[in-house]
């Protein structure tokens, strides 16, 4: 146990760690994916993997935006950031993810007014403030983040601001799950549901995962104790052969979601027919485009963009490590050519990337896997 | 990316009632608040902020324990700097003391 001690009801925590052990079946092998990066990081972050029985393993699934985008889109982006009185802005969560001719930052370097935006709305702002120039918001995220680049478009629309578009990268979680559980290399006996993607969505769109799939859901917040109890509540359905959707996360996820930002969604995105997903590959209806009646906020409308498609570099098993298939250290490159200071691919760029988070909490103790992957 | 950083909202903004003016561990930044219109937050409400769009309204225990969740992730530094690049090099920085003082 490396943090949890520092944390707030430690006693609740040691409860709950002792409860998962009793419940958990020796005679089986519980594999548990935890859908959102920000799980993840909090997962490596507080140690928690050493609290649970070694039957029980944590398997860490696609929601990292930054590590899911592949280099293609990245390069696209990338390719109008040359074009003359033309500003690039992104989160920067962005700036050092790597393209096939650098990232970002390293265009920065070479000249190109590249800018770090916290806001969607400050790349608005930006665009107000610079009516020579043309500014485009290269947008990534979740469900979380989707609605915010909405209602920027509205106002864009609204304002009937010129200067500006939207590189959309928005993705949507369903579709990626789905995918995961149709992998035939994934065996998966339950999920511990996005947090904050949740107050968007709300839990119903997980029911089919129950219903169809047998497998329990439950949507868990941040803390250790949260993570825990999720895991917990997962147990519990499974000891009595259950599989429900349930929601740990209450005191901020509605169970119906945010309906404002779901109409916000609707207004300004239509679902793109399919999108590339770093490591999953082409997944329908997987990923937000802006419709028509906002066609000239749309970057990818507007301008000509190569549409290129770039494989990751051959030695880097980015795609293993995102479905779960491989752990981050079972990776050719991890830790040697690949690290947070010169990564190679994606995981090892944001803190929410499996990689990342394994190499800094994970990677100078001994590590010891619990099960191999094929089980 | 997906952590969601609580704020407590100090002012509606009179002219524009889609932001107000919402204060973080003694920041203050002009934050949106059009994903929340079904149930509009008032002055002392605490929401969670994402991206700079408030995305729901929290209790104020539940806004302490977010800070500290924050801050045990090592994420309260990168949490700050976004809430501090809120609103670029423009108004918002007038309500700080410093812009006052030049």
């Amino acid at each position: 146990m490396k943090f949890v001690d520092e944390f707030r009801a430690p006693e609740l925590i040691g409860k709950a760690g002792e409860e998962i052990r009793r419940l958990a079946d020796p005679n089986r092998h519980y594999r548990i994916m935890e859908v959102c990066g920000g799980h993840t990081h909090a997962i490596y972050r507080f140690g928690l993997k050493d609290l649970l029985p070694s039957n029980v393993e944590l398997i860490h699934g696609p929601g990292c935006p930054v590590c899911v985008l592949p280099m293609g889109r990245i390069d696209d982006g990338l390719s109008l950031a040359g074009k003359p009185d033309f500003i690039f802005a992104a989160f920067g969560d962005m700036m050092r993810v790597p393209g096939t001719h650098g990232s970002p930052l390293e265009y920065k370097a070479r000249g190109m007014d590249v800018q770090i935006v916290y806001s969607p709305a400050d790349a608005l702002k930006l665009a107000r403030n610079n009516p020579e120039k043309h500014v485009m918001f290269f947008a990534i995220g979740f469900e979380t983040t989707a609605p915010s680049t909405a209602l920027t478009l509205m106002r864009a629309k609204a304002e009937g601001l010129p200067n500006f578009s939207v590189f959309c990268n928005h993705v949507t979680i369903i579709p990626a799950i789905r995918a995961i559980l149709d992998s035939p290399d994934m065996r998966l006996d339950g999920f511990v549901g996005p947090g904050h993607v949740s107050t968007v969505i709300g839990c119903r769109p997980y029911d089919w995962i129950a219903k169809d799939e047998g497998k329990p859901v439950v949507v868990s917040g941040f803390e250790p104790l949260d993570i825990l109890q999720s895991i917990l509540m997962l147990l519990r359905q499974l000891r009595k052969g259950e599989a429900r959707v349930e929601n740990q996360y209450k005191r901020v996820v509605p169970w119906e979601g945010n309906r404002a930002a779901l109409r916000a969604l609707e207004e300004v995105f239509e679902l793109r027919p399919y999108f590339e997903w770093r490591g999953l590959g082409f997944i329908s209806q997987s990923a937000l485009k802006i419709r028509a009646s906002y066609a000239e906020w749309d970057a990818e409308q507007r301008f000509a963009v190569p549409g290129v498609r770039v494989t990751d570099p051959k030695a880097a098993q980015c795609g293993e490590v995102l479905k779960g298939v491989l752990k981050p250290v079972q990776c050719k490159l991890f830790g040697r050519e690949c690290t947070p200071e010169q990564p190679v691919g994606a995981l090892m760029v944001s803190s929410e990337g499996s990689c990342a988070a394994y190499y800094n909490y994970e990677h100078r103790k001994p590590v010891t896997i619990a099960c191999a992957a094929a089980n | 990316m997906c952590l969601a950083i609580p704020g407590k909202i100090v002012e509606l903004d009179s002219q524009n009632p889609q932001q107000a003016l919402v204060e973080v561990i003694g920041v203050r930044r002009r934050v949106d608040l059009g994903l929340l219109q079904d149930e509009p937050p008032v002055p002392g409400d605490w929401v969670l902020i994402h991206v700079g769009f408030a995305m729901s309204k929290i209790s104020e225990a539940d806004a302490v324990d977010q800070i500290r969740t924050l801050t045990m992730l090592g994420e309260i530094d990168a949490a700050m700097q976004e809430v501090r690049g809120y609103g670029l090099e423009d108004e918002e920085r007038d309500q700080s003391p410093q812009r006052l003082k030049r």
